[in-house]
């Protein structure tokens, strides 16, 4: 049985929960089986095929539950941070793991949010709502709705402490297929910083088709990070939607450095003037590795702005998709929108795509992208040979360099470390210095 | 210490050095200067051990060694520094962590361990002061946005930290103001020793003025043409290079 007529199959049992998402489920469901899983022919697609991954067997939902201690998955967090943590092991919430002791602010769980009558007004206004109803993928995931993390920062609130997501597959399935969903609301003048981060434990296959949608209120701020470093058995379909009103700010950071296929659709919609919204990424891939960054910023009101820096660095046979379309409506007026793609291939056997999308329809705005594809600099590595590094150190530091300069929007310095060290390694240089 | 011999060289086809001939003792400063496009830069380049660079005849020797064939980072391992005419802009990474990695893969090639964190902050600060730059500047990106002054500057805070036998400078008074060219200079003279040499490469008198070259040499058309005291250079920058142009084509 292929993993769609499975997915068609078990929906009904799925359905026999009679919570705040079943019409929802429903019309999601119809729309999924309807347009089936995408494939190359779609435009938006045509770089990245599912067709490896999906002819694996997935099990939908796991039957047996994992015991994991802090030790065992302590390097996947940032341990240096205080931090509230809600973890997920096989797609069920972990109590033992987790800390979500919050105060004036609420971190809980989907399920329990699409169940109780106190979260009914939330629910029915913010799920579902900016998640695109005619892309199969979203689609899929809503009608599969169960479990994720629901967020909810009320008015002026100021979360003390980011929120780490961390979702685990362990591998006591053959093959997992995870569909988390989550929900984060940032009422007016609040704040938030979450880092997320999906990470399986095993050589078994995990598949992992994820929906998070937030929204952020008149001037709140939103920090959202992403770290993706998974094995090379695990692939991870993101669909993240924020919705932006006046004045807010919200930046995504998504650090791409492994997995089978990553797909990252990113969408911004600004609903008010004075919204800055920043999307920043950086890739390192080697070996067969596949990322597609799919991003959306859609102006639609004036005086807005959209900062967008993607960097890539690809080694042996990997692959990079970047696609990114920037929308000015004719009202959005002075509208500053920046879109930068700069990669780096370090072996000829290394591909990338990418691809600029201006629709503007506004005459006074301030739009640049410009996207670049290279070697490193030759000027630059006898600049440092000359210094006494030699070239294998030198292409390490400049490669280094070249990504390190989109941490600086960063602003949990731990994380920021973290992350240095992380490219330092994936690099494999060792680079003498601290940070 | 330095001794170049008939040295041909040719970038992309084109020959630029021409059988140059060049000998440099420890102690010495020696200045080179020549009209624009003589290879002056090209000549720093290649004892660099920049590779784009073809070296088709002849032979560059450092300390009784051939390094014609050696790798950039060899030589500088050997102590050869060459300050940039147009120093690259890096950004990303600081001006403190390139120092330290530069000193410390040095240190590794030379078979010594990394210098001890607390033996570099001294150094650094040590030779930030005597160059004048202020510690802020050093925690910049590498170059990125330095005026051309900050750069040179910076090269030379680069020379002082990582100890050069032979230092070659290319250039480094273009974009000085007056007060920047002074420390330099003294920066430069606080490192010579007899042990160590320097080339300056330069178009005019000034910098000579406070580096006071043992020797001066015109380099013109891939050789050089005239050599001399740092009279010559005075007499240089009265009466321009055409009496030489003229010298060599009779
Ligand atoms: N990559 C290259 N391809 C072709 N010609 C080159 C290249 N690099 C340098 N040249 C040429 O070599 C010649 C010597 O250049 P070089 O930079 O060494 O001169 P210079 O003496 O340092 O001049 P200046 O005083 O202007 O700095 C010039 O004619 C220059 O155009
Ligand atoms: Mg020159």
């Amino acid at each position: 049985m292929d993993l769609k007529d499975k997915l068609v199959s078990s929906f009904a049992t799925l359905q026999e929960q009679n919570d705040a998402a079943h019409q929802i489920r429903q019309e999601a469901f119809e729309q999924f089986e309807t347009l089936g899983f995408p494939t190359k022919k779609l435009e938006a697609w045509k770089y990245t095929s599912l067709n490896s991954v999906l002819k694996t067997d997935f099990n939908l939902f796991p039957t047996s539950a994992t015991t994991l201690s802090f030790e065992d998955v302590k390097p996947y967090f940032v341990h240096e941070i205080d931090a509230y943590k809600v973890v997920f092991v096989d797609g069920v919430f972990n109590a033992e793991l987790s800390n979500i002791d919050t105060e004036g602010f609420e971190v809980t769980l989907m399920s329990k949010a699409l169940n109780d009558a106190e979260h009914k007004a939330v629910i029915e206004k913010y799920f579902n709502s900016i998640a695109k109803k005619d892309e199969s993928l979203t689609s899929l995931n809503t009608a599969f709705t169960k479990e994720g993390t629901f967020i909810h920062i009320p008015k002026s609130k100021v979360a003390d402490k980011p929120i780490q997501l961390l979702h685990f597959a362990t591998g006591t399935e053959n093959a997992l297929f995870l569909q988390p969903r989550n929900l984060v609301v940032v009422e007016e003048n609040a704040q938030v910083q979450i880092i997320e981060r999906h990470q399986s434990l095993t050589d078994n296959a995990t598949l992992t088709n994820a929906v998070t949608e937030m929204f952020v209120a008149k001037h709140a701020n939103l920090d959202y990070y992403k770290i993706q470093n998974d094995k090379l058995t695990a692939s991870l379909i993101d669909n993240t939607y924020i919705s932006q009103e006046g004045q807010s700010n919200a930046s995504v950071h998504t650090f791409s450095f492994g997995g089978k296929i990553t797909r990252n659709n990113l969408n911004y919609y600004q609903k008010g003037e004075y919204i800055d919204s920043t999307l920043k990424g950086i890739t390192i891939l080697e070996g067969k590795q596949h990322v597609d960054h799919y991003t959306l910023v859609d102006h639609v009101e004036p005086n807005c702005e959209s900062h967008q820096n993607y960097k890539g660095i690809f080694a042996e046979k990997s692959t990079g998709v970047f696609n990114g379309k920037i929308y000015v409506d004719k009202i959005a007026q002075k509208t500053n929108a920046f879109q930068q793609n700069n990669n780096i291939l370090l072996d000829d056997t290394a591909t990338i795509n990418t691809k600029p999308q201006l629709e503007i329809f506004a005459d006074d705005v301030k739009c640049s992208h410009g996207c670049t594809i290279g070697q490193l600099d030759a000027e630059a590595m006898f600049y440092l040979k000359t210094r006494g590094i030699p070239e294998k150190e030198a292409k390490g530091l400049l490669t280094y360099a070249f990504a390190n300069n989109v941490l600086e929007s960063v602003r949990i310095p731990e994380l920021q470390a973290r992350v240095n060290k992380l490219i330092a390694e994936k690099l494999g240089v060792n680079l003498g210095f601290d940070q | 210490m330095l001794k170049i011999e008939n040295l041909h060289a040719s970038i992309e086809e084109k020959e630029i050095l021409k059988g140059l001939n060049i000998e440099v003792k420890p102690g010495e400063v020696h200045a080179i200067m020549g009209p624009n496009g003589a290879g002056k830069s090209t000549l720093s380049s290649v004892i660099a051990g920049r590779e784009e660079y073809e070296v088709t005849e002849g032979s560059i020797e450092f300390n009784g060694e051939e390094i014609g064939e050696m790798e950039a980072d060899e030589r500088a391992h050997k102590g050869i520094f060459m300050s940039f005419q147009y120093p690259v802009e890096i950004p990303g990474i600081s001006v403190t962590n390139f120092i330290k990695t530069a000193i410390n893969e040095t240190r590794k090639a030379q078979g010594l361990e990394d210098m001890p964190a607390s033996d570099m902050l001294k150094k650094i600060k040590e030779k930030a002061e005597l160059l004048e730059i202020d510690r802020k500047f050093l925690s910049r990106s590498l170059n990125e946005g330095f005026s051309g002054g900050e750069k040179k500057r910076n090269e030379i805070f680069q020379m002082a930290m990582l100890e050069p036998k032979l230092a070659i400078l290319d250039e480094t008074d273009s974009g000085l103001d007056i007060d920047a060219l002074k420390i330099v200079a003294n920066g430069v003279n606080k490192l010579k020793s007899k042990d160590n040499a320097v080339i300056v490469i330069t178009h005019y008198q000034r910098l000579l003025d406070y580096i006071v070259p043992d020797f001066v040499h015109v380099l013109y058309d891939g050789k050089i043409v005239k050599s001399g005291t740092k009279e010559l250079a005075l007499e240089l920058e009265a009466k321009g290079y055409d009496w030489i142009k003229q010298e060599v084509t009779a």
